[in-house]
């Protein structure tokens, strides 16, 4: 039942964000087809450490999909060639014995690289601080059922909400756009009635944060969405081109911006 | 130590907010005065943080992830627990209360239980007004369902991320903080220590996880909202970077620690399938409302399972617990399955599975309706092994996945150091032996955004500020610590990794400290974790600099914690001769294999003070008084 594969691995080493970096060639012998990526990346791990070197410092922590934290390109494909899953959920049994893996980090202007494939995402942190959310301090809330939501809003929201973080999107965008991640949250807020309020404020303060961060343009290549662990449909992309149209209009409309009143 | 839990007095109903009441209030002009320290920042930590700031207090919050977004608390999969009442089928506060001090075998403090209950409701209402997308019906209303052992469905869920959309509600109104200018976040940062001067928390020392840096920060009020501790079994359904660390480090400076034994082992997760495995994956259990469980009646049948004719199948669930059948509580779920491995009963390659069924469900509402519920599920499933669970049944069994103890705290969620909380998984407070399916979501917003907000501000208002600066010699002398241990670790200079010693602490708490145990067991435990911790610190090899981003002395400084923290956990269970919740003593059960409680010696709370390094911890016992519920044995038949 249980395959044993053997793999020739590069892998990107770069000390730190002032190295220029380079592949590192590692002959993986007997990996077990029923591990998954970043499980042979820990069996490779114990190898160098027991070897006396140092081990290929990468991001994980849920193992299950859903954290985002995982992040590697994987031969030329962020999260590797399995549609809709995460590093961490890619298992081995979709390598053949004999294959050659490349594995790199997230690259995009406003991601850099901090170490080997470690690279510092507090972009996204600081666009949701920009109006990606709702004002709701804790304590003022109607009763749930107070405000029914129609299903197909909720579920419109629903499916854009799922969006976890990862940057993937970012990293398979010729242009380093963060459009698709900051498109979900508008998504996600705008769709429902909770979210009306705020809407024009959230999508400019996003949308100028986003410049700030030096992400770049969306010129409609839809990488994003194809990379997209989570299947994050583009239709979130036009949405918010629609609602930045509408809201520019109105840009005498006070902003929430910088977190607004607490 | 004194342990006085500060339990309100008047009716049980009425004790939080009469509470509320007593609770000293700080003057919203001086609210922005004071600092308070907020380590964490998942359910539990991003709500207080949101919630204190939202107040006018100034907020310092910690996270060694690179996002508060990517806290554990992102992964829970099934719902959250609510006493709504929205579907009319009966539930209230009170049942909820009741189920849960049932649930949690009777060992947990009423007036806690009572009040998450209480405040269940309030969840609920904020989560919702914060844009959080749960479930709903076609009148565009809330829907329910019913999880792991309760009879009514008070269950809100969002698919099977629910984790994940309460974690980004909260996440987004931490971030608005962060905006505002309220809540300062140092992301990347690891608490190595808590600093306790005067008989007051004073605020941490941390290390940058990019620099190596060790830093001190100051505060006049300092919250851990740290997680749980799965991991000391090495392989758990947790995030791999959960560690004990900071809640150990506050143990260590005169925090008590309650009920470590006390250890939740989930019925459906995958069977691990690889020596390499490096986790458990959790199959919510809310699979067990469609599913059935079964093994083979026979020993050593090694037919497929749909070779196996129904006459031929033990639904062994159904058959001893009839009335809950599949949906037995966890601890009991779990225990029967390992009855059932053990008997050579078992499926799968390594005999150590049951299966978990959906043939009925999908004859009886179809394939659609099963996916719709469940789809995310079965394709997590297909992924990790292959196996298409639609058409073979899964494999499922126990692994370790959630704690129910943690840091001791009062009722107003304090240690017994002053100025020292503790919130959500990281304290012991509400679930007693055994935690109920969705309410660890709801106890770490309840910390976070209903009850710290009052608790904290009544110790502020009454101690005032604390007036000891982040150089201060206490802050320098518990920096300094920090950084010899770090420089300790990183010049052992031996061979083995801090997985290799992980791994065997693992397999030693697995088997002697896991889903049973016994004297001779937790004893022999007690002289292979000292011997295995003694070859750590000779052994151990770091590659690499402390002055660097260095995930290997990260995870080197939390083994070398759990090294310690699993020596209590033995002992725990050691003192502790009965068998209640997760906590199953071999020597205490029915001839039926049921839990045997005793009430008489154990109904308390086991709160170890640390007495230093290589003495013995001393035990001290908050008793457990019920007033409004009758001490019963736990019957789902
Ligand atoms: C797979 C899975 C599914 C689950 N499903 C459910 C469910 O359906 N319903 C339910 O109610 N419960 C569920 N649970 C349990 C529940 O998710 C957790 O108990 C809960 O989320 C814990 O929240 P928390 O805020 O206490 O801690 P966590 O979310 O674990 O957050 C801990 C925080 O502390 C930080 N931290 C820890 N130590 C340090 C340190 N030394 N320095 C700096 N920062 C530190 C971390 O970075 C993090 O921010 C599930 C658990 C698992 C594992
Ligand atoms: S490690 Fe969490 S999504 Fe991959």
């Amino acid at each position: 039942m249980s395959a044993k594969l053997d793999l020739k691995l590069h892998v990107w080493r770069q000390k730190g964000p002032g190295d220029a970096g380079r592949f590192e060639t590692h002959e993986m012998k007997g990996v077990s087809d029923h591990i998954s990526f970043l499980e042979m990346m820990d069996v490779l791990n114990e190898a160098l450490i027991a070897g006396g070197k140092e081990p290929v410092a990468f991001e994980h922590d849920c193992r299950e999909g859903i954290c985002g934290t995982c992040s590697m390109v994987i031969n030329g494909e962020p999260h590797g060639p399995l549609k809709a899953t995460t590093t961490c959920q890619l298992h081995m049994r979709h390598f053949k014995s004999g294959d050659e893996i490349w594995v790199e980090p997230w690259r995009a202007r406003a991601f850099p690289v901090m170490k080997d494939l470690v690279v510092d995402r507090n972009a996204f942190d600081r666009i949701v601080q920009n109006g990606g959310f709702i004002s709701a301090n804790t304590g003022s809330a109607p009763d749930g059922n107070a405000l029914p939501v129609p299903k197909t809003d909720a579920d419109l929201a629903f499916e854009a909400a799922a969006c976890i973080g990862c940057g993937a999107c970012v990293a398979a965008c010729p242009n380093g756009s963060a459009m698709l991640f900051v498109a979900a949250k508008a998504s996600h807020l705008n769709h429902l009635p909770q979210g009306q309020p705020e809407r024009a404020a959230r999508v400019l303060g996003m949308l100028d944060q986003a410049d700030a961060e030096l992400f770049g343009n969306c010129t409609n290549h839809y990488e994003c969405g194809a990379a997209c662990p989570k299947e994050i449909p583009v239709r979130v992309i036009a949405e918010l081109n629609r609602d930045y149209a509408k809201a520019a209009l109105a840009v005498e409309e006070p902003r929430a911006a910088g977190g607004g009143d607490g | 130590m004194k342990l006085d839990a500060k339990i309100p007095a008047g009716p049980l109903a009425e004790k939080w907010d009469r509470h509320r009441f007593e609770l000293k209030l700080v003057n919203p002009a001086n609210k922005r005065k004071f600092r308070i320290i907020m380590v964490g920042t998942g359910l539990a930590g991003g709500a207080g943080a949101a919630s204190l700031a939202e107040l006018g207090y100034q907020v310092d919050a910690f996270t060694y992830h690179d996002s508060p977004r990517r806290a554990h608390s992102i992964a829970a999969q099934g719902g959250i627990n609510a006493a709504k009442n929205y579907q009319n089928d009966g539930d209230s506060v009170w049942r909820l209360f009741y189920d849960t001090v049932k649930g949690g075998d009777f060992r947990a403090r009423e007036a806690n239980v009572h009040r998450l209950a209480l405040v269940s409701r309030n969840i609920i209402d904020q989560c919702v007004a914060q844009g959080v997308p749960f479930a709903r019906d076609y009148g565009g209303l809330l829907d329910n369902r019913s999880f792991g052992g309760a009879q009514v469905s008070r269950t809100f869920y969002a698919r099977g991320q629910t984790g994940q959309q309460l974690l980004l509600g909260c996440y987004q109104a931490l971030e608005r903080q962060v905006g505002a200018g309220r809540v300062r976040m140092h992301v990347r940062k690891e608490i190595l220590d808590v600093v306790v001067e005067g008989g007051r928390a004073r605020g941490v020392v941390t290390r940058d996880l990019v620099t190596g840096k060790i830093e001190t920060f100051a505060g006049d009020a300092v919250v851990l909202a740290t997680g749980g501790y799965s991991n000391v079994f090495y392989l758990s359904t947790n995030a791999k970077a959960c560690n004990v660390t900071a809640t150990w480090r506050a143990y260590k400076r005169g925090a008590g620690f309650a009920n470590p034994c006390f250890t939740q082992i989930h019925p459906t997760c995958i069977p691990v399938a690889d020596e390499a495995a490096s986790k458990t994956t959790l199959m919510s259990e809310s699979l067990r409302n469609d599913g059935r469980v079964w093994v083979p009646a026979r020993k050593g049948d090694t037919r497929p399972p749909h070779q196996i004719p129904e006459a031929e199948r033990d639904y062994y669930l159904e058959r001893r617990y009839p009335s809950f059948g599949n949906l037995a509580p966890r601890d009991i779920a779990s225990r029967a399955a390992k009855m059932v491995c053990d008997e050579g009963r078992g499926v799968g390659p390594t005999g150590r599975g049951v299966y978990l069924d959906f043939a009925d469900a999908v004859k009886r509402v179809g394939k659609q309706v099963v996916s719709s519920k469940y789809g995310n599920l079965f394709d997590m499933y297909a992924n990790i092994t292959g196996e298409d669970p639609y058409s073979v049944p899964m494999r499922i069994y126990p692994a370790p996945h959630y704690t129910m103890g943690g840091l001791w705290v009062d009722y107003n969620l304090m240690t017994t150091v002053p100025g020292l909380y503790a919130a959500g998984e990281a304290n012991f407070s509400d679930h007693g032996a055994n935690r109920l399916g969705a309410s660890a979501l709801m106890q770490g917003l309840a910390d976070g955004y209903f009850i710290l907000p009052y608790t904290v501000g009544d110790f502020l208002a009454k101690e005032g500020p604390s007036k000891v600066a982040a150089d201060a010699d206490c802050f320098r002398a518990a920096a300094k610590e920090a950084e010899d241990r770090t420089k300790r670790l990183m010049s052992i200079g031996g061979k083995r990794s801090p997985d290799h010693f992980h791994i065997r602490l693992g397999k030693v708490m697995w088997e002697k400290c896991g889903m049973a145990r016994n004297k001779a067991g937790l004893e022999q435990a007690l002289r292979e974790i000292p011997a295995i911790r003694e070859e750590f610190w000779r052994d151990l090899r770091i590659p690499g600099s402390g002055a660097d981003l260095n995930q290997t002395l990260e995870k080197a400084g939390r083994v070398a914690d759990y090294l310690e923290f699993a020596e209590l956990m033995c002992r725990d269970a050691l003192v502790r001769e009965e068998s209640c919740g997760g906590h199953f003593r071999e020597e205490y059960q029915t001839d039926e294999g049921e839990a045997v409680r005793n009430d008489r010696d154990f109904a308390h709370v086991a709160v170890w003070e640390h007495a230093g390094d290589g003495a013995a911890p001393a035990l001290h016992k908050e008793p457990l008084v019920f007033e409004n519920v009758q001490l019963a044995t736990r019957s789902y038949k």
